[in-house]
């Protein structure tokens, strides 16, 4: 509960982070929310000689629409992506924002955070695989574009250079007939999931055209599972399909913990993703009604 | 209009809810040293040398203390919190209990991992942590003792090499022929159930501020404690100092639940170092800290098995259960009796064997926690009661109802004795209503309706039933002493102090009906060796019921005196005055009156003229309870489970509760709906567990998981009131009532749930993990989730 020493750094603007953490070294940590880093400090899990704040960097905390796109700065707190019509277009945006910890830690954390933590219980990792999203860092030789699919290195490592800053997310804008959803079995408000899942889908026509699933907490890092893609491509989702195309989950090979033997992991998996998939084909087809 | 049965709110809370309370990180101490404690990082090891170099080098650092520092001053010493059974238990019973030490700090060995080894003293915490991380310790690892099964087999390793075994408790209990009575019984049923190992959690952890009097070399200690006098007995002892130079305060106390009620080496360490240093010394527990090396409790595997007739009638109770004590039943036999004798809890059993045996192993202490081994009883005794109406084929409500025992039955004999030597004597209470009058709330028939309906569409309901008794009010007796002020205030002053039990409120209730002066003029002082110098803490649910009932005996004697000395001034007969309005008043002259103030001015020593009634309008009353007194009651719930995701919902919940007379129905409901909580956390998510090494696996709070507001459900509370006859105020406590069932209802009801599918359930708490494995092990053996049987 007593972080050894660190310095204290407040850049003004991004640049100046940059060359800080440049100048700082390996042992500078950026600090957004804090919702996992102090909380970790305070265990000595984590010792940082130096934190860099990006509380004070202006412009990294909007949400805009630009070319197709909803850019969400990587400071946004998941509190106000829930309040943000984003939420609602992407409705699993807001599905992960109100089960994300509890009110008091969604006041503090962001979307930035919770992704370059690289923690695969954070629930962000999941969807932006599931929503095909693409990465914005800055580093000192300028900006980078980073797909999701590549973000997620291995348990707590992500594809950021010590010296670059996620900035932002680019979401797709959703396309007609399209639904997502993100469900999570959390044993309690705030606990890690025991299984959490992210569906994104598309029909045209009764069918689905598109889909994409992703698990949080089930493996190192976010895992996408084209088998259960695969098994509703080209399928009228009625509930015998999404419940055999769940089944047909076999990306994942879950570690056994405090809360599950890898069997009922594996079998929580499935169900969840039936459970998320049946919804985003719900929303999808109230959208295409409506 | 009495105080007594008002649901007023507590008088400290808005100070409390405020801010403004004052727990020990809140007392002043100019100038303290703080105190960071390097702890064993081996479950158990010789400790080989501790090289404190770097570690003094760093800024800050005023001091590492290690074992060898305190010499003889480090102990072993007797532990304070031990006793030996009390003389008519051991005459009866003779209940083998191995006597406790306490160390300040490990010497040769580390026992668990999270004991103290090490001190540093620093200028401020944040300094005193780096350098424990620079202290290094020469461990040579020993075998660890990971589990009671371990601890027990025949070629253990052993804890402490002079026992010549592992064993720190063991007794037998019974009554009646219990083995003929399995022989004549129609059937029996055995199940192996297991209660996981628990701790309390209180908001505000341990922590313990020392300051010794510079010119006097007095000492002044405030710690986060149920137990400040034994506390202050015991630094008597380990500090060789005289107890009436040790004030001892337990201030605000931000939860206690019984992991306060034990006196703990920081507790003997902090004040040792403040009178070496000559310092003030600080030291504040974090929950880390708290978790591995407070007390844990719980931790229970019984055998048990149950004869019962076609009928339903129980023949006898056989038990045979084991407690992984960790290092230590610091208690003695407290906890492992308290089960033992409330296995029958007010069921008509008319024959059974107890045995118990409680090993210790490497992990830290175990002692009493809220229910102090009841939840332990009736999570054992209601889920055979459970299977045994299952193998009969009748209705669990049914055959609880035909086994329970009526008011009418009362008192009741069980045939064994309480821990106090006693014969377990129920002294009332209506179990056998509080069950019928559940029953009815809960709409009982209607949800095994629904159940029913429900079950055909999937959907998996669960019924919880579960009952209690509960010894409260333990001796030793308590004193209070009352003084009525020239300011027309009333000050009462007791020992045991208060972790958020609104004493302040209650005893001022109690006070206030004898006086006739409104709660608001009436301060109660409690928990500090200075304001009154003796008491037995703040545990066993007792404080209503002795010391309730000591300041009762105080105020009514207060209530004399202060008749006599308004007759002195009145010229009125004494039996023709009483008090009212703040004032003493003739019966039927009401313009012969005297104001308590002025009637306390007059006779107050310094100011005023000793008359007929002593010294002063002061009085002192105290209590000896002659045994506990019994509260019963009844939970009911109402669970849905998720059979994808194993997640459990509380549907319903339903306490009937009989504690006797209520002092405050507004505080008993906080005692009833708090208790509840920590029963439905040991049921669904609390669970200390270690690995085969001793290492502790659920350290923090994001893998030990107590309930919060948004897992537990809004209970129906019914009160009833079956006055005890064993106290003059008719109470019975409440402190811990409200857990015991929480464990046994919530494995009944996911097992009902289940159905067939939940016959493999046998432990707490029922997580996810355990019900989604009970589902796949059935679907795997064809055999149906959610059928009845």
């Amino acid at each position: 509960m007593y972080p050894p020493a660190f310095t204290y750094h407040s850049p003004a603007t991004l640049d100046e982070a940059i060359g800080l953490l440049a100048r700082l070294g390996p042992g500078a940590k950026l600090l957004a929310g804090g919702a996992s880093l102090i909380p970790l400090m305070k265990l000595r899990l984590v010792e940082p000689t130096d934190l860099v704040d990006l509380g004070r960097i202006p412009d990294l905390a909007s949400i805009e629409e630009v070319d197709g796109h909803v850019r969400i700065g990587a400071m946004v707190r998941q509190a106000d992506l829930l309040r943000s019509p984003v939420a609602r277009s992407l409705a699993l945006l807001g599905d992960a924002c109100s089960v994300i910890a509890d009110p008091s830690v969604r006041n503090v954390g962001t979307i930035g955070g919770n992704l370059s933590h690289g923690d695969p219980a954070n629930d962000h990792p999941a969807i932006m695989l599931a929503l095909e999203a693409r990465l914005i860092a800055r580093g000192p030789a300028g900006e980078r574009t980073i797909a999701a699919a590549d973000f997620n290195l291995d348990l707590l490592q992500v594809a950021l250079a010590p010296d670059e800053v996620l900035t932002g997310i680019e979401v797709p804008l959703p396309i007609s007939g399209q639904g997502t959803a993100y469900v999570k079995f959390e044993r309690q408000v705030g606990d890690f999931a025991l299984a959490a899942a992210a569906a994104v889908v598309v029909l045209d026509g009764g069918l689905v055209t598109e889909a994409r699933v992703a698990f949080t907490n089930l493996a190192p890092t976010p895992v996408r599972s084209p088998a259960i893609e695969a098994a509703l491509i080209g399928r009228a989702p009625d509930r015998a399909t999404i419940a055999e195309a769940a089944q047909a989950l076999v990306e994942i090979d879950p570690w056994a913990d405090l809360r599950a033997t890898a069997e009922v992991k594996r079998a929580m998996a499935r169900a969840v993703a039936e459970r998320a998939i049946r919804l985003a084909v719900e929303r999808a087809r109230r959208g295409v009604q409506s | 209009m009495g105080s007594i049965g008002r649901p007023m709110k507590r008088v400290e809370d808005r100070r409390l809810v405020t801010g403004r309370g004052e727990y020990v990180d809140d007392v002043p101490a100019p100038g303290a040293l703080h105190v960071a404690i390097v702890r064993s990082t081996y479950a158990h090891a010789r400790i080989l040398g501790i090289d404190a170099t770097a570690a003094l080098a760093l800024p800050g650092v005023v001091a590492v203390v290690s074992a060898a520092d305190l010499g003889a001053a480090n102990g072993p010493f007797p532990h304070p919190t031990w006793f030996p059974p009390h003389p008519p238990l051991a005459k009866a019973v003779d209940p083998f209990t191995r006597p406790e030490r306490i160390w300040l700090l490990a010497a040769e060995r580390a026992r668990f991992a999270g004991e103290p080894v090490a001190a540093v003293v620093a200028t401020d915490r944040y300094l005193a942590e780096d350098a424990a991380r620079a202290v290094i310790v020469d461990y040579e690892p020993l075998p660890v003792i990971a589990t009671a099964e371990q601890a027990l087999a025949p070629d253990a390793p052993l804890l402490n090499p002079e026992w010549g075994d592992n064993i720190a408790v063991h007794f037998v209990i019974g009554a009646g022929d219990v083995d003929q009575a399995f022989e004549d019984a129609d059937i029996v049923v055995r199940r192996t159930l297991r209660h996981g190992r628990a701790i309390c959690t209180p908001i505000e952890c341990r922590g313990v501020v020392a300051i010794p009097d510079r010119r006097s070399g007095d000492l002044s200690v405030w710690s986060s404690s149920q137990q400040p006098h034994w506390l202050r007995d015991a630094l008597e002892r380990t500090l060789r100092m005289p107890g009436d130079r040790i004030r001892v305060v337990a201030p605000d106390v931000g939860g206690g639940f019984g992991l306060k009620s034990m006196v703990y080496p920081e507790e003997l360490l902090i004040p040792r170092l403040a009178l070496h240093l000559k310092r003030p010394v600080k030291w504040i527990e974090t929950r880390r800290e708290n978790l591995a090396s407070a007390t844990h409790t719980r931790d229970q595997v019984h055998e048990i098995e149950l004869a019962v007739d076609r009928d339903g009638t129980i023949r006898g109770l056989r038990d045979r259960f084991v407690i992984d004590g960790g290092i230590g039943s610091v208690e003695s036999i407290v906890v492992p009796y308290t089960t033992a004798c409330h296995l029958p809890l007010a069921y008509r059993i008319p024959t059974m064997r107890i045995e118990c045996t409680v090993a210790v192993t490497n992990k830290a202490p175990s002692a009493a926690e809220r229910g102090a081994g009841r939840p332990e009883a009736a999570f054992a005794l209601e889920s055979i009661l459970d299977e045994a109406a299952l193998a009969l084929g009748m209705d669990r409500a049914a055959f609880r109802l035909h086994n329970a025992l009526r008011i009418d039955e009362m008192p009741h004999d069980h045939g064994i004795l309480y821990r106090d030597g006693t014969p377990l004597r129920l002294d009332g209470g209506d179990f056998r209503g509080d069950m019928s009058d559940a029953l009815a709330r809960l709409d009982y028939d209607t949800w095994l309706a629904e159940q029913a309906a429900g079950r055909t569409e999937g959907r998996l309901l669960g019924i919880g039933l579960a009952g209690y008794i509960e010894g409260t009010g333990v001796p030793p007796f308590e004193a209070a002493n009352i003084r009525l002020d020239p300011s027309g205030r009333v000050i009462v002053s007791v020992g045991p102090p208060s972790q958020g039990q609104g004493h302040q409120t209650t005893l001022a209730q109690i006070a206030s009906e004898y006086l006739s002066v409104p709660v608001e003029l009436i301060r109660v002082i409690q928990g500090d060796t200075y304001a009154f110098p003796s008491g037995g803490g703040t545990i066993a649910s007792r404080v209503i019921v002795v010391v309730g009932n000591a300041v009762a005996a105080a105020a009514i004697e207060l209530r004399e005196k202060i008749l006599a000395a308004a007759g002195d001034q009145l010229e009125v007969a004494p039996a023709d005055l009483e008090i009212r309005d703040g004032s003493v008043v003739a019966k039927g002259a009401p313009d012969v009156s005297i104001a308590l103030t002025t009637l306390a001015a007059r006779v107050t020593p310094g100011i005023g003229r000793m008359g007929s009634a002593g010294p002063g309008l002061e009085a002192r009353g105290g209590f000896q309870p002659p045994t506990v007194t019994f509260g019963t009651g009844f939970h009911a719930a109402i669970v849905e489970v998720d059979p994808d995701s194993g997640l459990v919902t509380i549907l319903r919940y339903v306490v009937v509760h009989d504690c006797g007379r209520l002092i405050n129905p507004a505080i008993v409901d906080g005692q009833v709906i708090g208790g509840l909580a920590q029963g439905v956390g040991n049921g669904l998510f609390e669970e200390l567990i270690y690995d085969e090494q001793g290492q502790l696996l659920t350290g923090t709070f994001a893998d030990y998981l107590i309930p919060r507001a948004t897992d537990l459900p809004t209970p129906i509370v019914i009160h009833k009131e079956t006055r005890s006859e064993r106290n003059p105020l008719g109470v019975k406590g409440v402190g811990e009532a409200g857990t015991v069932p929480g464990a046994a209802l919530m494995l009944g009801a996911v097992r009902d749930a289940l159905g067939q599918a939940g016959a493999g359930l046998a432990t707490v708490p029922v997580t996810p993990g355990r019900i989604v494995t009970a589902i796949q092990a059935a679907r795997a053996a064809g055999v149906p989730v959610g059928h009845a049987g």
